[in-house]
């Protein structure tokens, strides 16, 4: 119990009664709403919860990925390719593709870091290895190569074993997986590696000075950041049951990952929760509007603009403003 | 705490061919306070990296205690016991002030909490207890340079090197700093180092002086000795024609 008192220590009450009731609200979303705004909910969970993965990397450690898709399409097809393959169900199969997504994080960042990449250039790293991999996997049989991989659509059972269910069942899976997350995150920030990364945000030549083993810091940040990618990337995989080189290893896919913390609030807790459900709502909205109107591309130019209005206007994103007219400032740690 | 032995054995320098420190020797004793002048570009900070593990010396070792420590990484570097200021403060400046010194004192005492109060007791001995709450990034120059203090001495070292603690602080800053350092090192015998172009400051701490230029060590010895030497004076004041 005192990792948990650890873990909300510092915490107001009142921030801890929101929350509550924000679970409670969550929790009983599925009988309050429709199948539709069902589906947009866990869309944002989702968002949420990779958001808040690639976060630990950007936001905390200060380390520029926009090869993020690497990890969830690692997860994915190793979880969904032993499913299809040989029916080994998800709940086994995520252990193999964290350890794929940890291997190859680990590989791009001791490339990144080992030689001193640093900024665009690391980023440039992470593109280059979704990229090939992405080209590896459209010339790979047993992943369905450029023809994709596809899992039995089953909406009618509720097999948990399995992943193999409807909406619901997909639904309390990312709400576990987006506030399983969140506590993580929480929990790293307030611990000393937490704090390692931040130092190493702000200057890693200061924090070597103080002791910071900054090397190991990162690659820490980087592997605990593809495992959580790679969880969210089978259960991706699961719940569209079809995964294809050309969209789960792609820059586009990498890129939607970034967006909820960075409009939300980089290195915020609940930046890429604030992020993922005002991104997500309006791209819906956006959606059906260029149905209705018949403009292809609304959503498109729609992220556009609110990356440019975040970046001009709130640079340091909704989340911290919000919370300062709240009066509920997240304490920056 | 307690001091350690700093020994320098020739150790040399060079960056793309230019020799920036070569063959300089000079030890401090543990407990002992010494300074470390010489004119702008004469090496002395390049020392200093090479003392706490920026970069490993070309040529000749350092020691702390005995035990070898050039050629460490600068974490490792801190381990064995070594601190060190930046000439240039570099506070984390996105993180309060308890923050930075909590990330120091994070090197022996794991536990946060722990690590905090520690922090908190450094940040009062330093008088920035009240300001612990302020951004980095807020603080006026002489409470930066405090700070750099504040979260070097968090991690406990032995040695602590301070480059230029005391430039930019007005005269009564610099006496609060001098009296700051002589308590900390007669309490807990810290050994320190220091980087100073302000001799009001080399001539209160300091028992003795090693003067580098041009990358090498061109004299040693107490304050007074080093104002009269005509070396240093030539160095400084520029040779007199002697026509």
């Amino acid at each position: 119990m005192t990792w948990l008192r650890g873990l909300i220590a510092g915490v107001s009450s009142r921030i801890l009664w929101a929350l509550a009731i924000l679970l409670a609200l969550l929790i009983a979303a599925p009988a309050l709403l429709g199948n539709y705004a069902l589906s947009v909910l866990i869309l944002m969970l989702y968002f949420a919860c990779v958001g808040q993965a690639w976060n630990i990397m950007m936001g905390f450690a200060g380390q520029l990925s926009l090869g993020h898709a690497l990890y969830a399409g690692l997860g994915g097809y190793a979880a969904a390719g032993l499913y299809f393959h040989y029916g080994l169900g998800p709940w086994l199969g995520v252990f193999i593709a964290i350890a794929a997504a940890v291997a190859a994080g680990a590989v791009v960042g001791y490339l990144g870091f080992r030689f001193s990449l640093a900024g665009v250039y690391f980023a440039l790293l992470t593109i280059a290895f979704a990229e090939f991999t992405r080209i590896g996997f459209d010339n790979w049989p047993w992943a369905g190569g450029s023809g994709g991989l596809f899992l039995k659509v089953e909406r009618n059972v509720t097999d948990i074993a399995n992943l193999r269910g409807g909406p619901l069942l997909f639904y309390y899976a990312i709400l576990i997986l987006a506030a399983g997350t969140f506590v993580l995150c929480r929990a790293l920030l307030e611990s000393r590696l937490g704090r390692y990364w931040l130092a190493i945000r702000e200057d890693a030549e200061a924090a070597q000075a103080v002791g910071v083993p900054v090397l190991r810091c990162k690659m820490l940040a980087v592997m605990i950041s593809a495992a959580l990618t790679a969880v969210a990337g089978v259960w991706n995989a699961f719940y569209y049951n079809n995964l294809f080189p050309e969209t789960a290893f792609s820059v586009g896919r990498s890129i939607e990952m970034t967006l909820a913390p960075i409009i939300g609030g980089l290195g915020t807790l609940f930046g890429p929760i604030v992020g993922a459900v005002v991104l997500t709502g309006l791209g819906e909205i956006f959606t059906d509007a260029s149905e209705i109107f018949h403009i292809a591309g609304l959503k498109q130019i729609f992220y556009g603009l609110a990356l440019l209005i975040i970046v001009m206007y709130r640079p340091a994103g909704l989340w911290p403003w919000f919370a300062a007219r709240l009066g509920i400032a997240e304490r920056r740690p | 705490m307690s001091g350690a032995r700093l020994e320098i054995d020739s150790i040399g320098k060079s960056f793309r061919g230019l020799r920036a420190v070569h063959d300089v020797s000079f030890a401090v004793p543990a407990g002992a306070i010494h300074a470390l002048i010489g004119p702008n570009g004469a090496g002395k900070t390049t020392i200093f990296n090479m003392i706490a593990g920026v970069f490993a010396p070309d040529a000749g070792t350092v020691a702390l205690d005995g035990k070898r420590i050039s050629g460490l990484r600068p974490d490792r570097a801190c381990d064995a016991g070594v601190g060190r200021t930046f000439q240039i403060v570099r506070p984390f400046k996105g993180l309060s002030v308890v923050e930075n010194v909590t990330i120091g004192a994070l090197h022996r005492r794991p536990r946060v909490a722990e690590a905090r109060a520690s922090a908190e007791a450094i940040l009062s001995r330093l008088g920035l207890h009240d300001r612990r709450h302020q951004m980095a990034e807020n603080l006026t120059l002489p409470d930066r340079k405090r700070l750099e203090v504040a979260r070097a001495l968090a991690t406990e070292p032995k040695l602590l090197l301070l480059d230029e603690v005391m430039a930019g602080l007005r005269p009564t800053e610099i006496d609060v700093m001098v009296a700051f350092l002589r308590e900390l090192n007669g309490q807990s015998g810290i050994t320190i180092l220091l980087i100073e172009h302000v001799m009001r400051a080399v001539m209160a701490l300091a028992a003795q002086v090693v003067v580098v230029s041009y990358g090498e060590k061109i004299a040693e010895g107490t304050p007074q000795e080093i104002a009269r030497h005509q070396g240093v004076l030539d160095v400084y004041l520029g040779e007199e024609d002697a026509s």
